[in-house]
């Protein structure tokens, strides 16, 4: 009896810390919410209200048309699209190589992509704008997709060699015996046996493309290609007090990534489990 | 029918082409050609608008760096991120875990609103802080003045070097300890049930338990997440650059890395940025090779 009363006390400790924990992190996003809700007048009222006295869309609409965020969130929806579905493409093949084929060289070269890993992104940011510079990729969606991509295919690749090597080879032996080429092995066996693996790959490079910032910071500079995260950084810099419209691109530039994420949040979790991947 | 090693071995390369081909030129091209372009760059004055003028000048760019007082005051500063932000959000991402371990009904809702930060990009959560945390009407400023009455005035968080670094910090945390109770939460679960149990006949309590199980085996996980954590730490970036403009007041608050940017592609010094990077670049490797030491060490044993 005595037991039962203690574990009773115990969940409801365990609830009110996870409770108090869940306060802090929501605040933040409520007066994101709030803020964009409020009449520009209202923005740096005293003392500052977490209920609005007065609401209005006036900001979202200002902000999707006036302000272009329209379009740059088009821009970043192709971007992210075109960007996961070459990745998911160029690391199952690249994984592919790596977990069933035999070629000479290949330990080395798995060891070579997997440095990859491990180099700090931003510091590729500069030879990469010179390079980008010198072919003509900057100021281009196909400049930010090229550096996308390939920023993402050293921890697919590893991933996803992990997956395949996990599907039993029987079911290709015998399309090999039949005659089948590696290509079709791949495309008509393996692929469609992947799917959990892929929607990992697909979930992360997806949301990889839609916040990135240092490189789209440097890479474009034309005001209409702009990504939502530059544009929202740098229509802040240029409206220091306009925050309810900076709220109301940023809502937009959010909903989408919670959507998907809260749809999809089974794979996101075994994808963070097992391989350590971030958000 | 016989075939020399080397015509064998071709074979096999010709097979494997089609799926090695479009990434190994991609990462060729993008990665380890930019690596070592970036390494010549660093031992050059290098001339951005013509390249020919660039001139050889061994390791002054990292000397200069190294003697650099805003050099050191940024690493001193990255160095300090580190080890606020990365202990913080183990504790408070094992605390989670811990909670979230129970049979609690909610689970999942729980589970997905403490990761809501992880997933807002960057740019986003760091507007949010620093609206927050603004010198006059902040909602910060009024919480701590006008409702707990802790400060006497208001604070100007963004215009002080160091304070500045106060919501810098708790937005680091903020942000990663969704992660964190993820990554330990996996790892709280893969510890077998038995072993607490027979600690719990044995009569062991609940922090005993803890200390004495739980804690020791999730190891693995703990020194996996310090090294990366502490890797994101050092390459942390956005958050300062929108919050201090990278430096404000007085070039007092940088990073590494939002110096290396204000080197670039402010100053337009490419050689300096350059040999800035690889510094940071060789720090993250040290840290690297030093985890896979660690974690070798407790397999041997």
């Amino acid at each position: 009896m005595r037991l039962s009363r203690q574990r009773l006390l115990k969940r409801w400790l365990a609830y009110a810390l996870l409770l108090a924990g869940a306060v802090l992190v929501i605040l933040p996003f409520w007066y994101m919410v709030i803020t964009s809700l409020k009449p520009q007048a209202m923005i740096f009222e005293f003392p500052p209200r977490l209920w609005p006295a007065q609401v209005t869309l006036k900001n979202y609409v200002q902000a999707l048309s006036k302000d272009m965020f329209g379009l740059y969130f088009l821009n970043s929806l192709f971007v992210a699209v075109v960007t996961t579905a070459t990745t998911v493409l160029v690391s199952t093949l690249l994984a592919y190589a790596f977990a069933r084929l035999d070629f000479p060289g290949k330990e080395p070269l798995f060891y070579v992509i997997l440095l990859g890993m491990m180099i700090p992104p931003v510091m590729l940011i500069i030879p990469q704008f010179i390079i980008a510079k010198q072919i003509h990729l900057l100021d281009k969606f196909i400049g930010l997709i090229a550096i996308y991509v390939t920023m993402n295919i050293s921890i697919n690749t590893f991933l996803l060699r992990g997956y395949f090597e996990g599907i039993p080879r029987e079911l290709e032996e015998s399309a090999l015996i039949d005659g089948a080429s590696q290509m079709t092995i791949f495309w008509r066996i393996v692929m469609p046996l992947s799917g959990p693996g892929l929607a990992v790959v697909t979930i992360f490079t997806f949301l990889y493309s839609w916040d990135e910032f240092p490189w789209a910071h440097v890479a474009i500079k034309e005001t209409t290609r702009r990504t939502l995260p530059i544009a929202i950084a740098l229509f802040q810099g240029q409206h220091l007090t306009e925050w309810g419209q900076v709220f109301a691109a940023s809502i937009v530039a959010v909903v989408p990534v919670i959507v998907v994420f809260v749809i999809l949040q089974r794979y996101f979790i075994r994808g963070i489990a097992t391989s350590g991947l971030k958000g | 029918m016989i075939h020399s090693t080397r015509q064998r071995n071709l074979t096999k390369l010709l097979r494997a082409a089609p799926f090695l081909l479009p990434g190994l030129l991609l990462y060729g091209t993008f990665i380890l050609l930019p690596m070592l372009y970036s390494l010549r760059v660093s031992f050059y004055d290098w001339k951005v608008l013509n390249a020919s003028l660039s001139t050889w000048i061994g390791f002054d760019n990292y000397a200069r760096a190294l003697s650099d007082p805003i050099f050191q005051r940024a690493v001193l500063n990255t160095i300090a991120y580190a080890l606020v932000t990365v202990p913080a959000q183990i504790a408070l991402g094992l605390g989670v875990a811990v909670l979230l371990n129970q049979p609690l009904r909610g689970r999942p809702a729980l589970r997905v609103l403490y990761y809501l930060p992880v997933i807002t990009s960057w740019v986003i959560v760091s507007l949010l802080f620093e609206y927050m945390f603004s010198g006059q009407a902040g909602l910060i400023n009024y919480l701590l003045r006008d409702v707990l009455g802790v400060i006497p005035n208001n604070i100007r968080w963004l215009a002080d070097p160091v304070l500045a670094f106060v919501p810098i910090h708790l937005l680091g945390i903020w942000k990663g300890v969704g992660w964190t109770s993820v990554i330990l939460l996996a790892g709280l679960q893969s510890i077998p049930i038995e072993l607490e149990e027979a600690a719990q006949v044995d009569g062991a309590g609940a922090v005993q338990r803890f200390f004495g199980i739980t804690l020791p085996l999730l190891r693995p996980t703990l020194i996996f997440l310090t090294v990366v954590l502490t890797i994101g730490a050092l390459n942390a970036y956005i958050s300062n650059l929108l919050l201090t403009n990278g430096g404000d007041p007085l070039d007092k608050t940088h990073f590494v890395l939002t110096l290396m940017y204000e080197a670039t592609f402010t100053k337009l010094d490419f050689g300096y940025g350059s040999a800035i990077s690889w510094l940071l670049t060789a720090a993250v490797f040290a840290i690297s090779i030093f985890q896979i030491r660690l974690l070798r060490r407790r397999v041997e044993i």
